[in-house]
């Protein structure tokens, strides 16, 4: 029987494998990647919200575009990718067996990556089985590379990143979101994650599940319930809603059935099996590596940096670089990978209450338990200062590792400072000039332009739009606050729209200067956010 | 080795519950009741089910449901799921028609 024999395998075409390949081959490796998919890039192609993280992490750059860059440099290095290709088998001889057309082939590495990343997991109710109850990668799909609407009346489970920024995707895309629920009594993912869909009118029920999913041929509407801490549902708080998708995000479970086969060694978590890796990702079996998250759950952006660890402990173990070399690599790639995993959404704190930022500000529990800061608790925060001028406004409440709008700013208005996960604070002895260039740049759209007394006793409020159609310069709609209720008429004073905002709009409302602190978002007269 | 009769003593006997009828493998239809029910004759473990009944055996291979039963089993045995030891990891790892697993066509690609 033929087999091939390569220096380097990959399995999984997703950002860790692709920067694994990517990394191994700038030291002379000839790596070949095999994905069972049409397409490569793994999930980076769903991504069509802008990155948190720093420069180096490509912060602020939008999902689409990075899998664009991963593919452009996975070409100029020679990776060879492989696609509709299906891993069927991993030996601990380091050989694979893959499908490709209708044949088994054989492939042997001296090294394999694993980057098979994760599978959406699921939860059962009753009506679960019904057509109408999708994963939220599934709506993703359909919507972000189909360019189909998952439904018109949407119902969210999960409160998670996951569950939050395809809310919101879903509101771009047309669709109704009824409600988003979780089980757990506050929000999971980040909080300007959660402001985005709240301010759009989306209700948030915490402490809730979805008790039926309602229908006989397919799902006309979903029943949820709030659970005690017993996670029971307590009875008499029933609540109906009419609904044609139920959309689960409760959490991704490691693929990790290949590493099991080789006999790599495993631990059982809450998630399922994940190997046992040593420094970039090394498992039990020599020249046997995993990435992403097939090894642990995470963001793409620590999947691709966890790819160029395995990447370049693979070139060293081929003997492509030195020990030496290989050693400040990694040392470089585990301080970027560090500093992502800090703040208060780190591995260490999931589940965690924390009631203060690092500096000491309460953190706002209305946030938490509604998906909004309450009008009495933005205040207290750095960003956010009165200023006669035109002056950014930023409602970045969480410590989290980002900070691009410091540097979006060209005149030093906004400072984080050494540490990335800092809260944003406005330097009032700064002049702002009203360029909108934070306003595009927060990843989490959570700054705004605010100006009083633009016309005697009304100001403007710029904020982030990233919706269609665009409003128009004298259009007169309603101005909805951080909770999504409608707070009074905005004429629409302004659309600026630009290449280096990458497709956030800013759109300047007038109203009146005691509602600058109020309006967060603008609806077009009825009829949706204006789509 | 457990002593299933003392195991099957501690965890009590089946009672019914109200969504028994719900089903868990989508791909070869069994339902909650149904593992619920194979548990209480003594099947403690994901491979043990997964040949009794079929569960997490069909097209998916339980990528959705494995974690559903594993759920349950842990439940019926009053342990933690971390506890449940995970289904057997063999190939082949996707769906493949038996001509095609047949056609080994060695190493050449494309």
């Amino acid at each position: 029987m033929k087999t091939e024999r390569y220096d380097m395998i990959v399995i999984g075409a997703g950002p860790a494998g692709l920067s694994a390949a990517i990394e191994a081959a700038r030291q002379g490796v000839r790596p070949i990647v095999f994905d069972e998919n049409a397409r490569p890039g793994g999930q980076l192609f769903k991504q069509i919200h802008k990155f948190f993280g720093s420069k180096e992490h490509r912060a602020k750059v939008r999902g689409l575009k990075i899998g664009e860059e991963l593919l452009a440099e996975a070409e100029e290095y020679g990776v060879e990718v492989v696609l509709d290709a299906a891993v069927i088998g991993l030996y601990p001889e380091k050989e694979i067996t893959v499908k490709i057309d209708d044949t088994v082939r054989h492939y042997k590495g001296d090294t394999i990556l694993v980057a098979t990343g994760a599978a959406e997991n699921m939860v059962h109710f009753k009506g679960w089985t019904l057509p109408g109850v999708i994963g939220a990668g599934a709506a993703q799909t359909m919507m972000n590379l189909h360019h189909i609407q998952p439904g018109k009346r949407i119902f969210m489970l999960g409160s998670g990143n996951v569950g939050l920024v395809v809310g919101f995707q879903l509101l771009q895309a047309g669709c109704e979101v009824v409600g988003l629920a979780d089980a757990a009594p506050r929000v999971g993912g980040y909080g300007v994650h959660a402001a985005k869909i709240a301010r759009c009118g989306v209700p948030f029920y915490l402490s809730h599940t979805v008790i039926e999913a309602v229908g006989t041929e397919y799902v006309t509407g979903v029943t949820i319930g709030q659970v005690g801490p017993d996670m029971r549902v307590i009875p008499g708080t029933e609540k109906y809603f009419d609904a044609d998708t139920i959309c689960l995000a409760v959490g991704l479970s490691p693929m990790s059935q290949l590493l099991k086969q080789a006999g790599c060694a495993m631990e059982d978590t809450k998630g399922g099996p994940v190997p046992l890796c040593a420094a970039a990702g090394k498992t039990s079996i020599p020249g046997i590596y995993a990435a992403g998250d097939v090894s642990g759950i995470e963001e793409a952006s620590s999947a691709m940096i966890k790819g160029r660890m395995s990447g370049a402990a693979i070139a060293a173990y081929l003997g492509y670089t030195d020990e030496k070399v290989q050693e400040e690599r990694i040392f470089e790639l585990g301080q970027q990978l560090g500093t992502l995993r800090q703040g208060m959404f780190s591995p260490e704190n999931r589940g965690k209450l924390i009631t203060k930022t690092d500096e000491g500000i309460g953190v706002s529990m209305h946030l938490l338990e509604h998906g909004s800061v309450a009008d009495d608790e933005i205040a207290r925060y750095p960003g956010v200062t009165r200023q006669a001028g035109i002056h950014p406004v930023i409602e970045c409440t969480q410590n989290i590792p980002c900070n691009p709008c410091q540097d979006a700013c060209p005149k030093g208005c906004i400072r984080i400072g050494e540490r990335i996960t800092s809260l944003p604070a406005v330097d009032a002895a700064k002049e702002c000039v009203g360029c909108g260039m934070c306003v595009a740049s927060c990843s989490g759209q959570a700054i705004f332009l605010i100006q009083e007394d633009v016309d005697p006793g009304v100001g403007e409020v710029t904020i982030p739009y990233e919706f269609l159609p665009l409003p128009r310069a004298g259009d007169t709609g309603t101005a909805l606050g951080r909770d999504g209720r409608p707070v009074c008429t905005a004429k629409v004073a302004k659309v600026r729209s630009s290449p280096a905002f990458d497709h956030t709009n800013l759109l300047t409302l007038k109203v009146p200067n005691d509602m600058l602190m109020k309006v967060r978002f603008y609806q077009t007269q009825k009829g949706g956010m204006g789509l | 080795m457990i002593d299933i009769q003392e195991r099957l003593r501690q965890i009590g006997p089946l009672d019914g519950a109200p969504d028994d009828d719900l089903l868990v493998c989508r791909c070869e239809e069994i339902t909650k009741g149904e593992i619920r029910r194979a548990i209480h004759q003594g099947m403690f473990t994901i491979e043990e089910l997964r040949r009794y009944l079929r569960c997490g055996m069909g097209l998916c291979q339980g990528q959705t449901c494995g974690r559903l039963v594993r759920n349950i089993v842990a439940a019926e045995l009053g342990v933690s799921p971390t506890e449940i030891t995970s289904a057997t990891a063999r190939a082949p790892m996707r769906p493949i028609e038996m001509a095609v697993l047949a056609d080994d066509g060695g190493a050449a690609h494309g």
